[in-house]
């Protein structure tokens, strides 16, 4: 078995401009993808938007170079994630391809597999 | 034999290792005994047990015990694992040019350098691609598996796109002195017969078969005596290999019982109807102009619109032609496609338009490195100037 993160991808404004109805499909179709990774699923959380970020950087003396925002400005911005856990690669795409933001026309997902230490 | 060494190392290196030593040990023990009766499980089962004393030997061996599939109940023929390996070698996540790679080296026995050749790439590059190839599929864990039978097709698909892409490279090269790579075209053919044989019910596979059956047959006519390309139009249609016509027409006729042709049917087809024409003018080119047709419709493609085209100006003139060509000028897929400009070229050249077929003839040089198409051009340009 191994580890796997999974990374949801979007546009932000695609997802501020969303509607009750969609969101509440969205919400109804994570719970469903939960439910289907039962045991392969470890945890996963639906972040802040964007702009609720602080990024670090080097800085000079001992002091970190804090500045207001995520580490990279891209178009695409990490909503979400999951950490899941299953025997091979496939697994993860069948259970991973379930999720709404990878039939959105706007988001998708990356599959990142951990690097395990010890 | 590697394949199989695959399913108990799941380590791609270590296999091919494993594989080599077999070898050596096969070329040592074969001369003093003589070759056993089945050369090939003998190699297998020498090749296994080397792998599984280097495994227990290396500490790893211990955290990779979930990883290795130990003694399997009757081991599968070396077929059903050279199918498990062309599958991993093409799986979606490997980029195309890594699934070409792959294939070629661990499937079509191609070195390194050749499969460099193959691609115009420096060996070194090579190398670096298929490492990384093989990382991926550690790393990410590609499982070595034929897909689930609801993924069967769409799998198969990319099977298909890097056999035909093999075979295109070798049938036509993209560059250097030869036409021809022939290691390339044998190693597509051998695939499609090692797909075919595992999954005869499979219409794609089957029309693949068939399409590279029937362009292959012509291959003792393409080159002159003295190696100049000779087009379809002046091949001598005595020496095509009609066994293989008659093969491959046979696969087609079976792939074509299903509910919908496929693309590689389709094109297929086209071989046969220029298979069984006697010659270049009583070809029938209405049925090919309809076949292309039906192609654009199942894999629509600026290359299908300028094959169709140059069928079209053979039905109806160089006229029509050249007409049906001048909405793909603009296509920017087509932009570097050597073959674009030689067909209106030729197109020209019919139609007594000499310095706009010169042009042309100087485009189609600039965008071709084949040294054999090349001389062709040059030979054309020479007509018209």
């Amino acid at each position: 078995m191994a580890k796997y993160l999974v990374l949801i991808y979007g546009d932000e404004k695609e997802w501020a401009n969303s509607s009750p109805q969609e969101r509440e499909q969205t919400e109804r179709a994570h719970r469903a993808f939960q439910s289907a990774a039962g045991a392969a699923l470890l945890g996963g959380n639906e972040l802040q938007p964007p702009a609720t970020a602080t990024s670090l950087r080097a800085g000079s003396a001992s002091r970190p170079t804090v500045t207001d925002g995520p580490f990279l400005e891209t178009k695409e911005v990490l909503g979400g994630y999951y950490l899941l856990e299953a025997a091979d690669l496939d697994e993860v795409i069948a259970l991973a391809g379930q999720l709404p933001e990878v039939a959105a026309s706007h988001s998708g997902v990356e599959i990142r597999p951990v690097r395990e230490h010890g | 034999m590697l394949a199989a060494t695959v399913r108990v190392t799941r380590d791609l290196d270590l296999a091919e290792e494993c594989a080599q030593d077999a070898y050596a040990q096969a070329l040592r023990t074969w001369a003093d005994s003589g070759i056993p009766e089945r050369p090939g499980a003998w190699l297998t089962t020498v090749a296994r047990n080397r792998a599984m004393d280097v495994l227990r030997r290396e500490s790893a061996f211990r955290r990779a015990l979930p990883l290795l599939v130990m003694e399997e109940p009757a081991a599968g023929p070396e077929q059903d694992d050279r199918l498990r390996l062309i599958f991993t070698c093409c799986h979606p996540a490997l980029a195309r040019e890594a699934q070409v790679a792959l294939t070629l080296r661990l499937l079509c026995g191609l070195t390194t350098a050749e499969v460099a050749r193959a691609f115009l790439v420096q060996e070194s590059t090579m190398a670096a691609r298929i490492t990384r190839a093989k990382k991926k599929i550690a790393a990410a864990r590609i499982p070595y598996r034929v897909p689930a039978p609801d993924e069967l097709s769409e799998r198969v698909g990319a099977v298909l796109e890097v056999v035909h892409l093999v075979f295109s490279t070798g049938h036509t090269a993209p560059s250097g002195e030869h036409l021809v790579r022939r290691d390339l075209v044998d190693g597509a053919l051998g695939l499609a017969r090692m797909l075919h044989s595992l999954l005869p019910g499979d219409d794609e596979v089957a029309g693949l078969l068939a399409l590279l059956l029937l362009i292959d047959a012509r291959r003792d006519t393409r080159l002159s005596a003295d190696g100049r390309l000779t087009l379809l139009a002046e091949q001598d249609r005595t020496r095509w290999d009609t066994r293989q016509i008659a093969e491959g027409t046979s696969l087609l006729a079976q792939s074509l019982r299903g509910r919908e042709p496929t693309r590689y049917a389709v094109q297929a087809a086209i071989a046969a109807v220029h298979a069984e024409a006697p010659t270049w003018a009583a070809t029938d080119w209405s049925e090919i102009v309809g076949l292309y047709d039906v192609l654009r419709g199942l894999w629509p493609s600026p290359v299908v619109e300028l094959n169709r085209a140059v069928a079209l100006g053979q039905r109806d003139g160089p006229r029509a032609g050249l007409d049906a060509l001048a909405p793909l000028l603009d296509e920017p897929a087509l932009a570097t496609y050597g073959y674009l400009s030689a067909a209106r070229a030729d197109f020209l050249r019919r139609l007594g338009r000499r310095a706009e077929a010169a042009a042309a003839y100087e485009e189609a040089l600039a965008l071709t490195d084949n040294d054999v198409e090349r001389a062709f051009l040059t030979g054309r340009l020479g007509e018209v100037r």
